[in-house]
């Protein structure tokens, strides 16, 4: 009787995960189709993704004499890093500054300060097009430049806010305590403790600008990132070097991801390994 | 040296690049040639192509943010029910789609949506040919819902892993079996990732203009696209503007819906970062 | 010794209104071990943070060495503090918290490498140095904020609540410590805690505040045998505190009876409060007790038996060795070394405002 009972209760658990598995396999195969549709097309010799003409590295090669894909290109990787940078370095002081503001204030500016982040962008983008097109700027790169600062403030100011939350106030008062300058403590001490926060904002801000269609299209006037690129083209049909590029772009973040998340999962496991030593040591 | 001032350059950017854009909405919206004018408010409501794009809008984003919620919340129950390194693994693979340019992934549904697409190829296999996929409303609901199941999901998996499994462990204690537990304990718990999930889902579902271009074939237009062909192809800033105003304050509207929701579900709120 | 190296003079701390300190004066003489003694809100880390340089007097002067503070930085004052919950950095291990002060003074390597080994041997935390805080028990964090703040060889080292993270067994063990590392340094420490006994065990001098005002100040001998008034008498120790009447001098009447005292100077009939110590209450024998009462309860302690007696409405806290018989009756003297006779306040300090 009870072997019946455990014998039915292994048989749904095994029900059970074939389920799960199903379930996980087919979700990530909606995940994943279009994905693996665009490399399967970097492949083919034809010139859209209408369709397959055999086997051929031609895209990869014509990619990088692309003027216009290399162009794009450019501008959204230097644009990716110097929105990051500003955006980090203006984010992280005034975080810091806002911090030590009053209560009132200090309120009424993180409340501005979330408004792009709960803007549309559409709204947000069409904002800066009438606001750039009424102060005259004309040259678009750096349109795009300033649209991509101010939509990574916030999300820079709301990662570094909780560590410095976090962080004690006794931190920059000992560092004062021990000799330091109010310049040295922040630099010694408060920065370095706040540091992953920075770094996440950075990380964050870095792939919000990377990813950015909306924003830029309203924004810029006429200069194209990689995004307005691939817009502009889908009318009449990606061309398949920008699968290419893509194919390249994404199998090296994933990599990254997964060389990131193993050695952070071995780092885990070493330090459990010495702390073990230590205890032992010590006992 | 007094820490405030670090501030001040960032106040002054939120001044000139946060709060001076919109005004020029606003400006733009009241203000023709600068005299007071209520001509682009009228037409917003007075022309009912407008209101029923709008309602389009809005019941896309329903179907969507609800399918999204049918489909992810399984996911991330289901990882958050796996080993700990092997959920930590998946969900990378759940985050990994979003790094690859979402107008390409989008575009590549158009791809396999097409009338030569593998998806027609198997169904007209099974002899349903010439059934028409691309173009449609189904597509347009596809695309928002790959587009943003990510956000559904991730929000719910950090909630469920932080669930304290005690509470589990009592309810079953207490009697209930595994779906009165998950039904009345586990869903319960999770309400406020639930709830940040479908805002974070809702609202770009509503603001979205480029996947219905791209999926619908520009025969579902979307209140964003009628607002950036009001804009950039008619170059009409008045009635753009006015367009503009009316999706912020719905996606303000909704944003309080979903606080005072989150408020009643509990103060633990999951988010995606 | 009798040097005074940093003195306060009418310091008062405003917060928005609320007066944190009001009008204090107080000296700390090079090498003692001064306490700031009080409930929390009484200004007793106000003080300290004044003294380290983290608060500006709303008025009032800290002089050390006969010098004017107001315009030194903390981070140019010769003070060193051990924070209430350490206030370790948490990005540097052990080694780079204790020889941060020293880097930023730019002291030679070898001569860093030397103090903060010095340091980790006298914190008993050699071979602690490459760890990171966060792996250190609450003790150990203790002592290397102790180590951190006394490698600087500070003219006068602060420490605010500095044990009360810790169980009560470290916590003993770390008063001894503290009190060692002291003598032998031969530092100024001004100590902020609540806790009476910690006071009493380590302290030469202990100023025992209430209200942002200093309610007495004197050796721990002095506030425990000589309590100033009843808020002293009761924070210090557990008391039996009641109101009488000052007869004339060496008689007071209170509970309904007149005692002797040693106690004089009060005027006719003034009212006052009389402060008697539980383990100044003596049982004894009917016949030779000043009144009787009834035995209400009776816990072990330990040491003594805590026994509450009821006699004419006031209930006494007496400590004895001997114990008695609950609900029985027993007879209750009390000698004239025994009373504390103390002026009554004025009404508002006596309302309790914390």
């Amino acid at each position: 009787m009870v072997k019946a009972v455990r014998l039915a209760a292994s048989r749904l658990g095994r029900v059970r995960k074939f389920f799960k598995g199903t379930y996980l396999f087919a979700m990530l195969v909606f995940m994943y189709a279009p994905i693996i549709v665009l490399i399967f097309f970097s492949f083919t010799e034809s010139r859209t993704m209408s369709s397959w003409k055999g086997f051929s590295l031609g895209s990869y090669q014509q990619l990088f004499r692309d003027a216009a894909i290399m162009d794009a290109l450019w501008v959204t990787v230097s644009i990716a890093v110097l929105s990051a940078v500003i955006s980090t370095i203006v984010g992280t002081f005034a975080s810091i500054g806002l911090y030590s503001l009053k209560k009132r204030p200090r309120a009424v500016i993180e409340n501005i300060t979330q408004l792009p982040m709960v803007n549309p962008d559409l709204v947000t983008g069409i904002s800066f097009m009438l606001l750039f097109s009424f102060m005259g700027f004309r040259d678009g790169y750096f349109r795009m430049l300033l649209a991509h600062i101010t939509f990574n403030l916030p999300y820079v100011i709301f990662s570094v806010m909780p560590k410095l939350r976090q962080s004690s106030d006794m931190l920059y008062e000992a560092a004062l305590d021990l000799g330091c300058t109010p310049w040295e403590a922040l630099k010694r001490v408060v920065i370095p403790d706040i540091l992953p926060g920075i770094v996440s904002g950075f990380i964050l801000a870095f792939t919000l600008s990377i990813d950015d269609f909306v924003i830029s299209w309203f924004a810029a006037d006429g200069v194209q990132n990689l995004s307005i690129y691939i817009y502009a083209q889908a009318r009449m049909g990606i061309n398949t070097k920008i699968n290419a590029l893509s194919a390249l772009l994404f199998i090296t973040v994933a990599a990254l991801l997964l060389i990131v998340n193993l050695k952070s999962i071995r780092e885990e496991r070493a330090a459990e390994i010495q702390n073990r030593k230590v205890a032992r040591k010590s006992a | 040296m007094k820490r405030t001032l670090f501030s001040y350059p960032y106040i002054l950017w939120m001044a000139l690049f946060i709060l001076a854009p919109m005004l020029f909405i606003v400006y733009h919206a009241f203000f023709e040639n600068g005299r007071w004018t209520m001509e682009y408010i009228k037409a917003a409501f007075e022309d009912a192509v407008y209101f029923k794009v709008l309602l389009r809008s809005i019941m896309l984003a329903f179907e969507g943010t609800l399918l999204c919620l049918l489909l992810g919340y399984p996911t991330a129950y289901m990882l958050s029910t796996m080993k700990k390194s092997t959920a930590a693994l998946l969900s990378v693979f759940f985050i990994l789609p979003m790094w690859m340019n979402f107008l390409l992934r989008t575009y590549a549904w158009q791809v396999l949506l097409g009338s030569s697409g593998i998806i027609s190829r198997i169904l007209s296999f099974f002899g349903f040919s010439d059934v028409l996929l691309l173009h449609t409303e189904g597509a347009v609901l596809l695309g928002t819902v790959y587009n943003f199941l990510p956000f559904m999901i991730l929000p719910i998996y950090t909630v469920l892993i932080k669930l304290d499994k005690s509470h589990i462990e009592a309810a079953n204690d207490l009697g209930a079996d595994g779906i009165t537990t998950f039904f009345k304990v586990v869903f319960p718990l999770s309400m406020p990732g639930v709830i940040s999930g479908i805002t974070m889902v809702f609202i770009p579902a509503i603001t979205t203009f480029a996947i219905s271009r791209l999926l619908g074939g520009g025969k579902y237009r979307l209140y964003g696209d009628l607002i950036e062909q009001k804009i950039v192809s008619d170059g009409d800033l008045g009635l753009g503007s006015v367009l503009s105003l009316i999706l912020l304050v719905l996606v303000l509207i909704s944003i309080v819906i979903m606080q005072k929701a989150e408020k009643t579900a509990g103060s633990e709120g999951g988010t995606l970062w | 010794m009798s040097k005074h190296l940093i003195e306060l003079i009418n310091v008062s701390k405003d917060y928005e209104g609320d007066a944190a300190l009001q009008n204090v004066d107080l000296y700390i003489r090079d090498g003692e071990f001064l306490t700031l003694l009080g409930p929390s809100g009484c200004g007793k880390t106000t003080m300290l943070r004044i003294i380290a340089g983290f608060v500006l007097p709303t008025s009032g002067k800290v002089l050390m060495d006969g010098e004017d503070l107001s315009g030194v930085p903390p981070y140019k004052r010769r003070v060193n503090t051990v924070f209430q919950k350490y206030a370790l950095f948490p990005h540097l291990n052990v080694f780079d918290n204790i020889a941060f002060g020293l880097k930023i003074k730019q002291v030679p390597k070898s001569e860093i490498e030397r103090r903060v080994n010095s340091m980790l041997e006298m914190v008993n935390l050699k071979g602690y140095d490459k760890r990171w805080v966060d792996q250190l028990s609450g003790g150990q964090q203790q002592r290397v904020a102790i180590a951190r703040a006394l490698v600087n060889e500070p003219e006068v080292l602060l420490l605010d609540e500095p044990l009360g993270a810790l169980d009560l067994q470290l916590r003993k063990e770390m008063q001894v410590e503290l009190k060692r590392m002291q003598q032998s340094l031969g530092i100024t420490f001004v100590y902020v805690t609540h806790d009476q006994e910690e006071a009493l065990t380590m302290s030469d001098t202990i100023a025992v505040m209430r209200g942002g005002v200093i309610q007495q100040i004197g050796t721990p001998q002095d506030i425990y045998n000589e309590p100033k008034n009843a808020f002293v008498a009761d924070f210090i120790g557990e008391s039996n505190i009641l109101p009488g009447i000052m007869k004339d001098d060496f008689k007071v009447e209170f509970n309904g009876r007149e005692y002797e005292c040693v106690d004089k100077g009060f005027g006719k009939n003034e009212p006052v409060e009389v402060v008697v110590r539980p383990e100044d209450v003596d049982i004894v024998d009917p016949y030779n007790a000043h009144f009787e009462g009834e035995v209400k309860s009776i816990l072990f302690m330990g040491v003594h038996y805590e026994i509450r007696v009821e006699s004419g409405g006031f209930v006494w806290t007496i400590h004895s060795t001997d114990p008695v018989m609950p609900g029985g009756k027993v007879g209750i003297q009390i000698l004239p070394d025994a009373i504390h006779i103390m002026k009554k306040p004025p009404e508002d300090v006596s309302g309790e405002s914390e």
